[in-house]
């Protein structure tokens, strides 16, 4: 599966590109994209596992970059 | 500004203020400065004040980012520099560093969301609502949520939210959105019409025929929000250089600091640390990457951006830079370089008029459906009235034969001229030439040829005129055909009468002979030729409004025809290479100079925060103007 999120204070690519490398890391993720331009983060995941997954995904974020907000619909 | 820029410019407004108290009271009164003097806590307590006012969540964050093993970013630099101003009793540059240093990253945080948010306005074609007709009802939906065969109603000025048929009423569209040109498309009842469009001024229902994941707008827009994931190598560049240089630059901050004292220590034997370390954190504040971190991202995002607004549509960030160096251009002829439509192009009469020639051809050929026929005969309308034709008959593999006015018409190939007994000299011309004989005389030829573009041959010129140094033409026709193209045009090399895998194997060839160090592009239209799109550098696909097919397989997309935006995208990928470059050796410049008068004890802290601050927001004003390139040629390369 994959999805799209929109994500609110994002304002440094450096942590863009780390929040990236963190997602990518988790377990189940095939690939993650997180884009400083447009303020979206991508995670292609398993199915069955991609609640938990996304839940991780806004930790690692949380550990990167405090301020930044992760948009779930 | 966001919500926590407010944030950070109110605090920095509040550390401002207490700051010009302590440093007002150090001028009025001088003595403060000392530590005997008792408003010398009142002072220091101020400036200390606005310090961790200004700079607490710098702080903060540098302690966070250490414990979670992210050692050396600007906050630990920053940190360790205004703790150190601290320590040897620069209070007030300790604080001063601090508050400019906020200023600067409000100032960069503005400048890049504005930037960013005018490059995504700029390519925002999203649709919002589709107004679905159920049962008699219209109502507005999301578009994602509009099934294949229901109605939409689109009114006067609103965008096509999904691609589908017009069931009822007509309208123009304009295309402008995704092609960048600003065109008319007139549509009726029965026309399929694609998303992303902006209607007119007539109301237009129509039959939904693909979701919205499968639309043209969604899949533009995939294109676009992916192609930032496809990092150029100076990018990753960047990347790489940022992680090894900080650590470089505080070890050598450190032995600046450490080796002059002990040396200058051991021989006179005064041990004075305060000016090294001053000097050596002065070292670390210039020392920040942001400058390059921010802007290099940016201007490729500009350059995409500013693509798209001229119905570009570009991958990724790599292929803008693999463009930038392309000198080996090579083209598909058919729907490229040319219409791929049939037209007269030659007219060639004997002893009657040239208009008499294609309206005779024309009233014999109007029983046949075969393009080459449809082609004569829609000239000849253009030219006027055509004559009746009485008793017409195709002659299969032939050509036509018909009565005008009494006289009898025999309009075909060769063989057909032959077959009514005439010897004629078969005429050297690129295309399909249609004889024709009256009463048995022979009358002169026609030319029917693939008609050029008119932008072929200026978009030729504007290539060679940016250094492309070799341009060639693949194409299945005949050699002739192919020779008169290329040379119209003014290709430098033909490869003709090529079998569909022939071209890959052709492209193969002259990839092999390309110049070091440059990238070959080859363009085509997207039809059959997708291996070749995916073997060159970089894959250019013409014409795609409405074609999956070559948004797929190609890295770059000129959504219109012109291909006058071959030599428009070279441009933008040169242009933004250039600003790229210019930001790279413009902030290394600038740092690599305020490094070396740190070191000399010439440039103070003050100094340093400017350079690292103004450098950045230089570069990101810089990186701006790729987004903004115009169509006009000759501009500045």
């Amino acid at each position: 599966m994959k999805k799209t999120f929109k994500l609110i204070d994002l304002d440094c690519a450096n942590c863009a590109a780390k929040m990236e490398d963190a997602i990518k890391k988790i377990d189940g993720v095939t690939n993650a994209t997180v884009s400083f331009m447009t303020q979206k983060m991508t995670i292609e995941a398993d199915d069955g596992k991609f609640d938990d997954i996304v839940k991780q995904a806004v930790k690692v974020c949380k550990k990167v970059e405090p301020d930044c907000e992760i948009v779930l619909k | 500004m966001s919500r926590k820029q407010k944030k950070t410019l109110a605090r920095i407004i509040a550390a401002a203020v207490v700051f010009a108290v302590g440093l007002v009271m150090g001028i009025v009164f001088p003595e403060s400065e000392g530590v005997t003097s008792p408003l010398f806590f009142v002072r220091t307590f101020s400036l200390m004040a606005a310090y961790l006012i200004a700079g607490f969540d710098v702080l903060l964050k540098a302690v966070w980012n250490i414990l979670h093993g992210q050692v050396f970013d600007e906050n630990f630099l920053m940190t360790i520099a205004s703790i150190g101003a601290m320590v040897i009793g620069e209070y007030s540059e300790g604080a001063a560093v601090m508050i400019f240093y906020q200023v600067g990253e409000l100032f960069q945080s503005v400048a890049v969301g504005k930037s960013r948010r005018s490059i995504s306005d700029m390519m925002d074609i999203n649709p919002e609502f589709a107004n679905v007709e159920r049962d008699g009802e219209v109502s507005e939906v999301e578009p994602d949520e509009v099934q294949v065969g229901d109605i939409v109603v689109i009114k006067p000025g609103e965008r096509v939210p999904l691609d589908g048929v017009v069931t009822f009423g007509a309208s123009s569209l304009n295309t402008a959105a995704l092609t960048g040109e600003s065109a008319l498309r007139e549509v009726a009842e029965g026309d399929e019409i694609i998303s992303g469009c902006v209607n007119g001024d007539g109301l237009l229902k129509i039959r939904v025929t693909k979701l919205y994941s499968d639309s043209t707008v969604a899949k533009i827009l995939e294109l676009v929000e992916n192609s930032s994931a496809n990092k150029a190598t100076t990018e990753n560049f960047i990347t790489r250089f940022a992680r090894v240089y900080t650590p470089i630059v505080v070890i050598a901050a450190v032995l600046l600091a450490v080796i002059p004292t002990v040396v200058i220590g051991l021989t006179a034997g005064e041990w004075d640390w305060g000016d090294w370390v001053y000097r050596a954190l002065t070292f670390l504040v210039v020392s920040c990457p942001c400058a390059l971190v921010i802007s290099v991202p940016l201007s490729y995002f500009g350059g995409i951006g500013g693509a798209s607004r001229h119905g570009i549509m570009i991958k990724g960030a790599n292929y803008l830079e693999q463009l930038a160096k392309a000198k080996t251009f090579v083209f598909d002829k058919t729907g490229t370089l040319t219409k791929g439509s049939f037209s007269v192009t030659e007219n060639h009469p004997e002893g009657i008029s040239e208009k008499e020639l294609l309206s005779l051809c024309a009233a014999a050929e109007q029983i046949s459906n075969h393009p080459i026929a449809a082609s004569v005969v829609k000239a000849a309308k253009a030219n006027g009235e055509i004559p009746k034709a009485e008793n017409a008959r195709e002659i299969a593999g032939f050509g036509v034969e018909a009565e005008v006015d009494g006289k009898k018409i025999s309009a075909g190939n060769a063989r057909l001229m032959n077959r009514i007994g005439l010897e004629i000299a078969e005429a050297e011309a690129a295309g399909t030439v249609v004889y024709c004989a009256v009463d048995g005389i022979y009358r002169g030829y026609i030319l029917v040829a693939d008609e050029i573009k008119e932008q072929s041959k200026t978009a030729l010129a504007e290539l060679k005129a940016l250094g492309a140094e070799k341009t060639v033409m693949l194409t299945g026709d005949r050699k002739l055909t192919a020779e008169k193209v290329a040379e119209t045009i003014g290709l430098d090399e033909v490869r003709s009468q090529l079998l569909p895998d022939g071209k890959v194997k052709a492209l193969e060839k002259i990839y092999e002979a390309k110049p070091a160090k440059s990238t070959l592009a080859y363009v085509g239209d997207g039809m059959n030729d997708a291996p070749s799109l995916a073997r060159a550098d970089v894959g250019i696909a013409m014409g795609a409004l409405g074609s999956d097919a070559a948004i797929e397989a190609a890295d770059i997309v000129l959504m219109n025809d012109n291909i006058e935006n071959l030599p428009l995208s070279v441009r933008i990928a040169r242009k933004t290479r250039r600003i790229v470059t210019e930001n790279i050796v413009f902030a290394l410049g600038v740092k690599i100079a305020v490094l070396v008068l740190a070191a000399l004890g010439i440039g103070n802290m003050w100094l340093a925060v400017f350079a690292d601050v103004g450098v950045s927001v230089i570069a990101i004003v810089n990186a701006m103007r790729c987004m903004r390139i115009s169509r006009k040629k000759n501009a500045h390369l």
